[in-house]
């Protein structure tokens, strides 16, 4: 719904700000007013509600299914434990299926980025002003803000920063085990030595910059196209509900109208939902391989 | 969208989640659904093992119950014969017990026939030396007479 006082532009914008929370150019530490002003805050910010999200969402995910694991037994499940072990059990045939090395950590990640990535996605579905208005209110009632400048964005994963965050992690640990499991040498010999190689020395060593530049390419793309993937995603999912959300501040039929399209949208974006968890925790486990297996 | 402190918050938060989920909560559900499956496994195999047994022990059962009444139609059998046997031996008994009392009793019988016949011969003789005393009267020397007449009895006896 957007307020009178705004134009759809404005409220698209106030809805792609994130609550940011930063040193101001002046050196003093505070909210962002703007979002110019979170510009101007630079490195030194971090987005509240991000953070606050995909903490709570993260939580409440161990929580969960700490509270399934405290009660596990090999007796007769019930409903959560029922729940957990089919999930566990999902995760666990698709590291089978996948991973053929030998690592204690694989599996806990790829059940953490499933379950955490799925519960940050699935915030999309909430109608997109419910949170940020029940926030704006909240600020202005208890801090005197401006609820315009109380900017609230609810979905952790629209958040590049989010999305980044755990490519990059998945991204240091893959190069961890590589280092770890090929050594250095192993390693550096992945990245140089192929695709293209010859037994003639000096043809080899012309390969040799060619092949490190296409596997630093391919290197680099793996937690680029990783975040990507889920933020273009998720950023489209939202924007269209935002759009659709515009609708309802343009008369009844536009309105009527725009419900149903929400109603497909949100009902089509359960499918996204899952489909990029499911993804994001696929390709980790399929970098995790790669980290594992020799050429 | 601006790239800040966000991403590195992220990372930790990342790593600490994984770190919680592979100390607290993969173990101890993996581990149940291990010993979960492990315990299926073993109730299946018992239970294929019972039936195994129970087929057997069904098995020896029949073949106790054919041995049994076999045994008891041998049994049967053996009495029966025993039985008839018996019959038999308790009848011969009785013929020969009969036989045995019938010739003690014609023995008596001819004992007693021997007696009366004696009797008769000496109340004879007794009667005849009366008669015969009766008659003489006077031939008095008795102890002559009467050693005469026991040679005469003793005669009677003889024949």
């Amino acid at each position: 719904m957007a307020s009178s006082e705004q134009t759809s532009g404005e409220y698209i914008k106030h809805h792609l700000q994130n609550m940011t929370f930063g040193q101001h150019p002046d050196g003093s530490w505070g909210m962002a007013h703007s979002a110019a002003e979170a510009k101007e805050m630079g490195f030194m910010a971090i987005h509240v509600d991000t953070m606050f999200w995909s903490i709570s969402l993260g939580i409440f995910f161990l929580w969960l299914f700490r509270k399934a694991a405290k009660g596990a037994d090999s007796g007769v499940p019930g409903g959560l434990q029922n729940f957990v072990e089919m999930m566990i059990d999902f995760i666990d045939n698709s590291v089978r299926g996948s991973f053929t090395g030998k690592n204690p950590l694989v599996a806990p990640m790829a059940l953490t980025v499933f379950v955490w990535v799925f519960l940050m996605n699935f915030m999309d579905l909430i109608p997109v002003d419910w949170i940020p208005s029940t926030v704006a209110w909240l600020g202005a009632t208890l801090f005197g803000a401006d609820p315009h400048h109380v900017y609230f964005r609810v979905v952790p994963s629209t958040d590049p920063n989010a999305t980044f965050g755990m490519a990059l992690s998945v991204f240091a640990l893959m190069l961890f085990y590589s280092i770890k499991v090929k050594g250095v040498g192993g390693f550096s010999g992945e990245l140089t030595l192929q695709p293209f190689s010859s037994s003639n020395k000096i043809v080899m060593l012309l390969f040799i910059p060619i092949n490190f530049l296409l596997e630093f390419v391919s290197l680099i793309a793996k937690p680029l196209s990783l975040s990507l993937r889920l933020f273009g995603n998720m950023y489209a999912g939202e924007m269209i509900f935002i759009l659709i959300a515009i609708m309802y501040s343009a008369g009844i039929g536009l309105g009527l109208f725009g419900g149903i399209l929400q109603l497909g949208w949100a009902i089509f974006h359960i499918l996204i939902v899952t489909l990029q968890a499911f993804i994001f925790m696929t390709l980790t486990i399929v970098y995790m391989d790669m980290a594992h297996s020799e050429h | 969208m601006n790239i800040n402190l966000t991403l590195i918050g992220q990372s930790i938060t990342f790593f600490v989640f994984v770190w919680f989920c592979m100390k607290f909560i993969w173990p101890p559900l993996t581990n149940a659904l291990h010993e979960r499956k492990k315990r299926i496994a073993d109730g299946l195999a018992a239970a294929e093992r019972g039936q195994h047994e129970q087929k057997l022990a069904q098995e020896r059962a029949t073949e106790t119950l054919r041995d049994s009444k076999t045994q008891a139609g041998d049994i049967i059998n053996q009495s029966q014969k025993r039985a008839s046997e018996i019959i038999e031996e308790a009848k011969s008994d009785s013929r020969t017990e009969g036989e045995r009392l019938l010739n003690a009793a014609r023995a008596e019988i001819e004992q007693e026939v021997n007696r009366a016949r004696e009797e008769l011969r000496k109340q004879v003789a007794t009667l005849a030396l009366t008669g015969a005393g009766k008659v003489l009267e006077r031939e008095i020397d008795e102890a002559t007479h009467s050693k005469l007449l026991d040679e005469l009895a003793k005669q009677i006896q003889a024949g």
